[in-house]
């Protein structure tokens, strides 16, 4: 593993950090005060803050630092994270995202937007929380944990490493007349106790330059005084080094809290700390450090005895031994209690893994590239159709009498099932990341319209293909801002109105006969539907005196380049409209339709196939060429009677289902198959149901069955096809297109609708 | 003998550079993902010094030295606390709880050598 | 001379002849992916006269184009002896139906002779990068590229 596979490691950390992170303000916002939720927020910021420091990602990791420092007065319980507090928390969770997308793919990040962040987070550290519709915070006078953390004056908190380079400028003399440091060192109890070793500290300071060691052990109580977990020596050491006095204190730092440290140059050189102290002088032996594996061997040894024979044993001797026996012979004669603690550690331990259980309960899992996904996808499509033209072959040949064949054949086929629906389940993922995203678009929405909104998801952990959710973002964050844009009102209007202040937009996701269905709703003012029609007439969609129905009206607004907001707005008005959300939903396969309510808001609805791989159609024939028709989009098919064929206008042919009358489409002329128009008698018709067109009878010549079909596109080696959505291969290896049913429809509305997609044009 | 290290960090992109610095260096390494992990594998890990980040899902840094500083084999082992601040209040409480020392993250490889070599023997 | 050697003399390209009619084109070799028989096509709703439909391709849908209208010559009327030349054109894979492939050449480029004067249509004049001699033959070098200009497949 090298750095840059770390920093992809880094990368893919960071987005489940920040979908945490959102996911956790989301919480907070909905009124979640769990300490653990408040936990996991911060959390998410500082292992990006952690991750980002050690590829020297300094934009991200100052940014970082000011949301953690805001972040942990909430922890602290010093910030309240109300309404108000989290708006600035949310967006600065933005802020936080773009900084990773441009740390990870370069590009630029709105350097105004995350100064005033940081402005607007440290005011919030600093206790003064906005007030709502408050000016932005002005900067703070006072620096509260500043970008650049300020350098801190004690030395403890000073980084481990420790360069010589800092020391080059200070006044010393000359390398060759070396300062000598006197040091008193006095641990203290705590020191062992936390797993420093004076030792170890002495090993280190003779490193440094000359050193020579006086133990003082003039406090060693006699044995029955002894407690075995204090410290009892202290050291008087003299070093001469040229390192300077930080150096020298740079080997204490972990020590320092720990112990009494004197620390003072000696001018004269002469002078010895010796007759300065009337010290028992004790040879040192700091060797034995460099063989430490034979000397605890020692150590452990010499403590069983002292053990067994402790009254017996000269103070002395204790003595002799170095302070880390002092703590081993410790840790013996304390093993007792010890080992009453251990239960309650061990129970501590266990209640912590029921904990894990009980968190972990999620499977583990293993990250494959796409890549090899879809290449199984792709090989197991094949093998879809291989086995589809095996069993044709098999048909064709007449294989009368030999069962076992037909036998083995449908087992084949049932097993390609299974491992089609099995390999179409790797690529199946929740909606939830791009449901996350739209609570960001809903924020910048409501912030540019000064509106206010609330965004509820439900069934985000609802599956659906990857490429499904990889191709809704574009559609849903545009219908999205449409909601908030033209949907809802501004809080005044929503007053007056009788609403709350707050719009609420509401956005869900559920299987529904194996599709996936998504909601969209607001709580707005619904459809103008004067207002659209008006503009549809202006547009010339529609003639003046045409008769809609309230459905067919609002389903104008899926019509290209239609816009009903009075003047263009800046969040949904370019140039991009519903029509251009319909046609992408439509080329993942799928519709949209729009209810509505005047005074109540409206209802996207979206209906998509779980995946882009695989469909359930109906192969029918149609001027001998062989169409494959969506089996979610047919109703019901029946074969027409001349009774129940009534012609209507010049070329308009209706048929009278159950006492009521629709409209019949000649799938060979819409797709120009055929010059003239067939005889509906002498074929088949589907009932379907097109999203905002009601149901429309599609006329072909037969029905040759129903197939799950493989989809193959047709954008790959050409181009779109009006009125096709894709094609497959069927049994028989020849090419086989699949219908698209809407715009079949769409376009045989020609009349009264300019179509779509010039159908007519093309060819 | 290689010198045995536990890290315990919930972060996987701080636990691979532990990783990457920690075998480059010649220790062994054992890895948990937080404190209660941490714990668990303890025993089994035996190792000579541990390092442990502080904010951690389920049991943080200084709950976890608690619990080692509780075990009769392992309190006196050295313990270095990963921190991304020169906070005083947040080392203050890790030495309360027993740590060792620290390192201030972004820790390059000599800095978390060093700081290694300092406190094992 | 071996294949490496080939390729290092610096213009020598090599090109695959084939029969439109009573003409003769070529194309970079480098383009052609695999040459095989004729397949009857499905029909595409709304396509140029020149597309004369989709086939399988090991599981890819291949459209096909009749050459000879695309060139603005009697379209031709399918049969098993025609050939599908399939080559790589931009991003995408065509099938182009020729009558059938004739040679091989090697040549460099300083054989290929500018388009005589003589062609009137812009088009013509844009898809045909030169002329070769080649044994009394004239062939026609053409640019797969000025066939299929994307934006023209799009707007088909």
């Amino acid at each position: 593993m090298d750095m840059n596979e770390i920093k992809e490691i880094f990368f893919q950390e960071c987005e489940e950090q920040l979908a945490e992170l959102e996911s956790g303000l989301l919480k907070l916002n909905d009124g979640d005060r769990d300490p653990e939720t408040v936990n996991a927020v911060f959390r998410a910021v500082h292992s990006i803050k952690g991750g980002a420091g050690a590829f020297g990602l300094d934009d991200l990791v100052s940014f970082a630092h000011v949301f953690e420092t805001t972040l942990d007065c909430v922890r602290s319980n010093r910030l309240d994270p109300g309404p108000e507090v989290l708006k600035v928390m949310l967006k600065s969770a933005d802020v936080l995202a773009d900084l990773t997308n441009a740390a990870r793919d370069g590009g630029s990040v709105d350097e105004a937007r995350s100064r005033q962040l940081i402005k607007e987070l440290e005011a919030l550290a600093n206790g003064e929380v906005p007030q709502a519709s408050a000016a932005p915070a002005e900067p703070v006078a006072k620096p509260v944990a500043a970008a650049a953390p300020p350098p801190v004056n004690d030395e403890g908190f000073q980084p481990v490493a420790f360069s010589f380079d800092d020391f080059d400028a200070a006044e010393e003399p000359p390398l060759m007349e070396m300062p000598t440091y006197e040091i008193v060192f006095k641990p203290k109890s705590d020191l062992y106790a936390k797993g420093n070793e004076a030792t170890l500290l002495l090993r280190d300071l003779s490193r440094l330059g000359e050193m020579s060691i006086h133990c003082d052990m003039g406090a060693l109580p006699t044995l029955d005084r002894l407690s075995p977990e204090s410290a009892y020596f202290f050291w008087k050491i003299s070093l001469k080094t040229d390192k300077g006095e930080d150096a020298i204190r740079t080997v204490f730092e972990f020590a320092e809290w720990d112990c009494d440290l004197e620390i003072s140059l000696i001018e004269d050189e002469v002078a010895q700390p010796g007759e300065e102290l009337p010290m028992q002088p004790v040879p040192f032996d700091l060797s034995i450090l460099d063989d430490e594996p034979a000397i605890s061997v020692g150590v452990v040894e010499e403590e069983e005895q002292l053990a067994s024979r402790q009254q017996d044993r000269d103070a002395a001797v204790a003595a002799a031994a170095t302070a880390s026996n002092v703590l081993q012979m410790a840790q013996s004669a304390t093993r007792a209690p010890a080992e009453k603690a251990a239960p309650a550690a061990s129970a501590a331990a266990q209640s912590a893994a029921a904990q894990q259980a009980a968190a972990s309960a999620a499977t583990p899992t293993i990250r494959v590239d796409l890549d090899r996904v879809d290449r199984l996808i792709n090989l197991v499509g094949e093998l879809v159709i291989n086995q589809a033209m095996l069993s044709q072959s098999v048909v064709e040949n007449d294989t009368n009498g030999t069962s076992s064949i037909n036998m083995g054949l449908e087992e084949l086929q049932q097993l390609t099932r299974e491992i089609q629906d099995s390999v179409m389940a790797i690529r199946a993922q929740p909606v939830k990341p791009v449901f996350q995203r739209m609570s960001r678009i809903v924020r910048e929405i409501a912030d540019m319209t000064g509106k206010s909104v609330r965004l509820i998801t439900e069934g985000e952990n609802t599956e659906v293909d990857k490429t499904v959710i990889d191709k809704l973002a574009e559609p849903l964050t545009h219908m999205i801002r449409n909601a908030v844009d033209h949907g809802l009102e501004t809080p005044e209007k929503r007053l007056a109105a009788g609403k709350s202040a707050e719009g609420t937009v509401r956005l869900t996701a559920k299987h529904r006969s194996g599709r996936i269905v998504i909601e969209l709703a607001d709580d707005g003012a619904g459809i103008n539907r004067e207002k659209v029609r008006q503009k549809a007439i202006d547009n010339d969609l529609i003639a003046a005196d045409a008769n809609l129905s309230d459905e067919e009206i609002d389903n104008l607004i899926f019509h290209a380049g239609f816009s009903t907001a009075d003047k263009i707005s800046d969040i949904s008005g370019r140039g991009v409209g519903m029509d251009v959300v319909k046609r992408s939903i439509q080329a993942l396969g799928g519709r949209i339709n729009i209810s509505s309510k005047p005074g109540h808001g409206s209802v996207f609805t979206m209906s998509l196939p779980l995946t882009l791989a695989v469909l359930d159609g109906m192969v029918v024939t149609v001027a001998n060429q062989t169409l494959v028709v969506p089996l979610t989009a047919i109703v019901e098919t029946l074969q027409p009677e001349a009774s129940a064929i009534h012609s209507f206008g010049a070329n308009q042919r209706l048929i009278s289902i159950r006492n009521s009358f629709c409209p019949l489409v000649d799938v060979g002329r819409i797709l120009n198959f055929r010059a003239i128009q067939a005889n509906p008698v002498e074929g088949v018709a589907l009932l379907v149901e097109s999203e905002g067109g009601g149901q429309r009878a599609l006329m072909v010549d037969a029905i040759q069955g129903q197939r799950q079909v493989v989809i193959k596109s047709l954008e790959a080696n050409y181009t779109h096809v009006p009125g096709i959505a894709a094609a497959t291969i069927l049994g028989d290896g020849r090419v086989a297109l699949i219908l698209d049913v809407d715009a079949i429809v769409a376009a045989s509305r020609g009349q009264s609708l300019k179509p779509e997609m010039s159908l007519a044009a093309a060819g | 003998m290689k010198k045995r290290v536990l890290t315990v960090d919930d972060s996987r992109t701080i636990r691979n550079m532990l990783l990457v610095t920690l075998n480059n260096a010649g220790f062994e390494t054992i890895q948990a993902e937080d404190g209660v992990e941490g714990l668990e594998v303890l025993e089994e890990a035996n190792p000579d010094v541990i390092v442990t980040d502080i904010n951690m899902p389920r049991l943080d840094g200084f709950g976890f030295i608690e619990g080692v500083r509780k075990n009769d084999r392992y309190r006196a082992i050295p313990i270095l606390v990963l921190t991304t601040e020169s906070d005083a209040e947040k080392k203050n409480r890790a030495r309360q709880a027993g740590a060792t020392g620290w390192i201030v993250k972004p820790f390059d490889p000599t800095k978390l050598i060093d700081a290694i070599e300092r406190v094992t023997a | 001379m071996t294949y490496a050697a080939k390729n290092l003399t610096t213009d020598g390209r090599e090109l695959i002849a084939f029969r439109v009619g009573a003409q003769e084109f070529c194309v970079n070799i480098m383009s052609v992916r695999e040459i095989r028989g004729w397949t009857p096509a499905t029909s595409m709703p709304h396509a140029p006269s020149y597309v004369l439909g989709v086939i399988n391709l090991r599981g890819a849908v291949l459209p096909i184009v009749d050459l000879s209208a695309r060139l603005g010559m009697t379209p031709a009327e399918p049969t098993v002896r025609h050939v599908i030349i399939v080559a790589q054109v931009k991003s995408q894979v065509v099938g182009l139906l020729v009558d059938a492939v004739s040679d091989i050449l090697t040549i460099t480029d300083d054989k290929i002779q500018p388009t005589p004067d003589v062609v009137s249509s812009e088009f013509e004049k844009s898809f045909a990068r030169g002329v070769l001699a080649i044994e009394g033959r004239m062939i026609c070098l053409i640019e797969l590229e000025a066939i299929f200009p994307q934006e023209e497949r799009e707007a088909a």
